[in-house]
């Protein structure tokens, strides 16, 4: 399958010169499958001008997984072209938000409110149609199947595992390792380490054999010490990840949005310095680029 | 013989409030951008009404989960602590139980006889040598063993205080006045409950038979003799006079008779005053 990246920064749009290399628009990634099956994977900043690159290819049948609906993965949602235009089939993918018991339609439906946008959701002339999915529980799209598995953000987040014809990927959505939330010297740590140690088997089952990993590494070691528990990773943490599924590619995502393209530039190399030995290839996701499994 | 409506019993738990410190304590420290999140587990898992709405939300078939969820602690493994905490501020803003009600009966015993029953049941499962990543299960289970009283004393004042009476006056079990005047008991309500919230059948199982001495499994038999010692040691008070157990026999899953059993426990009096401390304001 061929993947494309529209959006790679996490939390807020940063155009800019200083972003120019790696691009500014927030999380949204192209796949198109061997059958030319179109998913894509969260509605980013970036899915504006992945909607305006798709007005070549009318009508379009789209499959949107959301893998959660802090602003920064659904707002280009309205924007998204193709959901004006009759004839087009927009298919809207998600889970359940525990505290409010509402399903993913709640991603779009809540933008498109008279105080925030002037187009009313009954007003949109594409067909679309909303699912609102478990864990564990797959979606089969032709020959493609795509996995949600539930992983650690502060709000309901599902990272994506897609196989089609042999190859597969992982998106993670954005994810922070679980840490314990006691002291080693707290009664409770053992027993909660354990939940833990369960909670790590589940999610390496989950991308068993993964050939593609897509990570949200947010920060450097040095930053999340003051980061912890605002739920995103590690460029540690992301190889810790891929060495241990044994990925042939990791992609660091998630770009932290003051990072500009040059330190960007400067942390690769300090990774690659740091780890001469892997058995993968890292990359530093970028917009624009094809990509394949 | 009256009897209960289980969809309206449903209906009236799913909005029930819970305990006025712990909703106190919540909304402080979720307005705390620093609280420490053993904190805010440490409260949730101090009130059974919170508790019970986090493990039935956690629990629902939407999460998919490979096995239930039966702590709290679990839960925030599985589902993230901010969303718990936003749960648990959700139950908060249904208000506080009322600490009078028409039954009579005394909340914050309840409370503290439900607090004391879990702590216990955790040291007993200690004892026991239960695994580690268990053992949360077992404070839970004793949390929980009760719920159904609470529910009765906001659901069924009336009836319900008639029960109170007559197990009072007569000495017999309350469970047994309780099926005598609302046709059912207190352990059959939280089963009701339990399974209705999809919670774990080792749990619903526990709650169902927490009276029932014969034939039990570990985490039963736990329940069973934390609720006897907390009588005993008359931690709170739940209502019912009996202590089902006479103090000469011996407990088999322990081989010590009731009193040989606490006195191995070592001293229980901090459960009792940690407990307070969860319960007055």
């Amino acid at each position: 399958m061929k993947f494309k990246f529209w959006g790679v920064r996490g939390s807020i749009p940063t155009p800019g010169p200083a972003t120019v290399k790696y691009g500014g628009n927030t999380t949204c990634i192209e796949i198109t499958t061997e059958n030319n099956d179109l998913i894509i994977l969260d509605a980013g900043t970036g899915i504006h001008p992945l909607g305006q690159s798709l007005l070549k290819k009318l009508p379009v049948k789209a499959h949107i997984f959301i893998s959660h609906t802090h602003w920064d993965h659904i707002q280009g949602l309205p924007f998204f072209p193709p959901i004006f235009i009759p004839g087009n089939e927009i298919n809207i993918y998600g889970g359940l938000d525990p505290v409010t018991n509402e399903g993913i339609e709640r991603a779009l439906g809540v933008q498109l409110q008279y105080s925030y946008f002037p187009i009313r959701e009954a007003e949109l002339n594409a067909s679309i149609n909303y699912s609102t999915i478990k864990p564990g529980n797959a979606v089969t799209i032709e020959e493609t199947k795509i996995t949600p598995t539930l992983l650690s953000h502060p709000v309901l987040n599902f990272g994506y595992r897609i196989d089609s014809h042999g190859q597969s990927l992982f998106f993670t959505g954005d994810y922070e390792p679980i840490f314990n939330i006691y002291l080693p010297e707290d009664s409770e740590y053992e027993e909660y380490q354990s939940f833990i140690d369960q909670k790590q088997q589940e999610i390496a089952l989950a991308i068993k054999g993964i050939d593609v990993l897509i990570i949200d590494s947010s920060y450097t070691t040095e930053e999340y010490a003051f980061k912890q528990g605002w739920g995103h990773g590690t460029y540690a943490s992301a190889i810790k990840l891929a060495t241990e599924a044994n990925v042939k590619k990791l992609f660091f995502t998630h770009h932290e949005p003051t990072r500009t393209d040059d330190q960007l530039d400067a942390i690769y190399k300090q990774l690659k310095k740091e780890n001469p030995n892997l058995d993968f290839e890292i990359v530093l996701a970028k917009e624009g680029c094809d990509f394949f499994t | 013989m009256p009897s209960i409506h289980n969809k309206e019993l449903i209906a009236f738990v799913e909005k029930m409030p819970a305990f006025p410190k712990s909703v106190q304590r919540v909304v402080q420290l979720t307005s705390d951008i620093n609280a420490p999140a053993k904190e805010i587990v440490r409260v949730i898992e101090s009130d059974p009404v919170m508790t019970v709405k986090i493990l039935k939300v956690i629990n629902s078939a939407f999460y998919g989960l490979p096995q239930k969820i039966t702590s709290i602690q679990r839960a925030v493994v599985h589902i993230g602590l901010n969303t718990i905490k936003n749960l648990a501020l959700s139950v908060a803003a249904m208000g506080v139980l009322k600490p009078t009600n028409k039954a009579e009966f005394n909340t914050q015993d309840f409370l503290l006889h439900s607090l004391t029953t879990a702590s216990i049941c955790r040291l007993l499962a200690e004892k026991l040598n239960v695994k580690s990543s268990e053992c949360s299960d077992f404070f839970v289970a004793g949390l929980l063993h009760d719920f159904g009283k609470i529910v009765f004393a906001e659901f069924d004042p009336d009836n319900f205080k008639l029960a109170l009476e007559k197990s009072a006056e007569e000495n017999i079990s309350l469970h047994d006045a309780e099926i005598e005047f609302m046709g059912i008991s207190h352990a059959q309500a939280g089963k009701i409950l339990a399974e209705r919230w999809e919670l774990d059948p080792i749990l619903i199982d526990a709650i169902e038979n927490h009276h029932n001495s014969k034939n039990n499994s570990q985490l039963k038999d736990c329940i069973f003799t934390a609720n006897q010692i907390s009588k005993k040691l008359q931690f709170g008070f739940s209502g019912n006079p009996i202590i089902e157990e006479n103090s000469e026999e011996l407990i088999p899953r322990f081989n010590l008779t009731l009193e040989d059993l606490i006195v191995s426990l070592g001293d229980l009096t901090p459960i009792k005053s940690e407990a307070l401390s969860f319960i007055n304001s």
